[in-house]
């Protein structure tokens, strides 16, 4: 979707603020492990791309006046309201209610903690192997497709309708454009594509410089097709 | 762990919530009640997230390539894979090291959301997640640059890897003139995160003591 997240080129934005922390307070830690937890459960979000695509799917307006771990609570919220896990009213009440009287009980109960399989099944990087045979080589000249899906994609505008040239072949890969709306995997070739900065900027692109986009296999097509 | 579940009736007192706070704290709770996770698992998870050494495990990584030509072979070919030779565990994503030579400077990205290679660097910090730096990177590398304080001149050949993928990539730093002597360890007392996104150079020895 043509979303206020798809920032690379944007102007406005100030200068970069210097902040080396990961976390503001404990609640950003919490909000991090609850999204992680509910991975792992089933219980929020489906995938990766369903989560990044309920960030998307935030409002223009509260994105950009969100922190970090802002919009990775609403993604939560979402990912949980629309499996059925929790429904909004309840997590407004409930909000409101410890907004009023930070004293208010929360629910605490012990039990396994399970965080080995949450964290520790980190299993070695495993090549997928069930797709489609690459359709280009390396040094193949390509032209991304001029897409404007109103769905998840992962070609940003910048990159859209520009000439590269494939870097890399990084092998079979999920295809977040239809993982992330449930519609399978479509597991396809992934590669590294290299662009020149003036064909993404023009002529006040900055000199000697490159973008490298890693990029579905339909995504691109042969240069002059 | 279970003596500390006061966390929610202890040390934020007496101090009002903010809104996400309490929503955090809402949902959290309400997840707890329905008996979907524990709060043992949070616990445990938050207490990863704090203990995590992070960049120490890319600079273990960026030493040893230093020292070891054939491992910074594998490195280059299958970082996934070498980094465990480091004893460093793999995130499941695919990891892509590239080099930085005295003609081609590294810069990672993410412009669509903020992916990062946990597995090396530990979680990212916050301006690398921040709008300025995801809009910038691509469009002006070099003067997103020149404000961490690297001027770089036309020779050097700038390349930004805009992590849009299930991919990660690390920035192989070069090796700082006068550190022959350094051990392994040293070396990676030297590495910092910054060096290892692309947005510096490791410090020259003179600069960073020993």
């Amino acid at each position: 979707m043509n979303g206020v997240h798809d920032m690379g080129g944007m102007h406005g934005f100030g200068p970069i603020q210097r902040d080396e922390e990961t976390f503001h307070g404990d609640w950003e830690k919490r909000v991090h492990a609850l999204l992680a937890t509910a991975f792992t459960r089933g219980i929020g979000p489906r995938n990766i791309d369903a989560s990044r695509h309920a960030l998307e799917r935030m409002l223009p307006s509260a994105y950009l006046q969100s922190s970090y771990y802002e919009r990775w609570l609403a993604a939560l919220q979402t990912g949980l309201v629309e499996e059925g896990v929790l429904d909004e009213a309840s997590i407004d009440a409930r909000a409101s209610l410890y907004l009023r009287d930070p004293h208010a009980a929360a629910a605490s109960r012990s039990g396994p903690s399970g965080v080995e399989r949450e964290w520790a099944p980190r299993r070695a990087y495993q090549p997928r192997s069930d797709g489609p045979a690459p359709g280009f080589a390396l040094g193949d000249q390509v032209m991304t497709r001029n897409i404007h899906p109103p769905g998840h994609t992962r070609l940003p505008r910048y990159a859209r309708g520009k000439q590269g040239v494939i870097n890399r072949i990084h092998g079979i890969h999920v295809f977040p454009d239809t993982n992330a709306h449930g519609l399978g995997p479509h597991p396809q070739p992934l590669y590294s594509v290299r662009f020149e900065a003036a064909e993404l900027w023009g002529a006040t692109a900055e000199r000697a410089a490159s973008v490298y986009l890693d990029l579905w296999e339909c995504y691109l097509e042969k240069e002059g097709a | 762990m279970s003596e500390d579940h006061g966390h929610s009736d202890s040390h934020h007192h007496p101090e009002p919530l903010s809104p996400a706070e309490a929503r955090a704290r809402a949902i959290e709770s309400l997840l707890v009640e329905k008996g979907l996770i524990t709060t043992d698992a949070i616990d445990a998870l938050v207490q990863m997230y704090e203990q995590d050494i992070g960049p120490l495990k890319g600079a273990r990584v960026v030493a040893r390539a230093w020292v070891d030509a054939d491992f910074k072979g594998r490195l280059l070919a299958d970082g996934a894979n070498a980094i465990a030779e480091v004893g460093i565990e793999s995130s499941g994503n695919q990891l892509v090291v590239v080099e930085n030579t005295p003609t081609v400077h590294n810069l990672v990205v993410c412009t669509l959301c903020s992916c990062y290679p946990w597995a090396v660097l530990g979680l990212p910090p916050t301006w690398y997640k921040s709008f300025a730096y995801r809009s910038r990177a691509v469009l002006e590398p070099r003067a997103v640059l020149r404000d961490f304080g690297l001027d770089l001149d036309d020779s050097v050949d700038v390349r930004v890897w805009d992590s849009s993928a299930e991919v990660r990539y690390l920035v192989l730093p070069e090796r700082p003139p006068g550190s022959e002597g350094l051990t392994e360890v040293e070396l990676a007392g030297l590495v910092t995160r910054d060096a290892m996104i692309g947005v510096a150079r490791v410090a020259a020895l003179a600069r960073a003591e020993r």
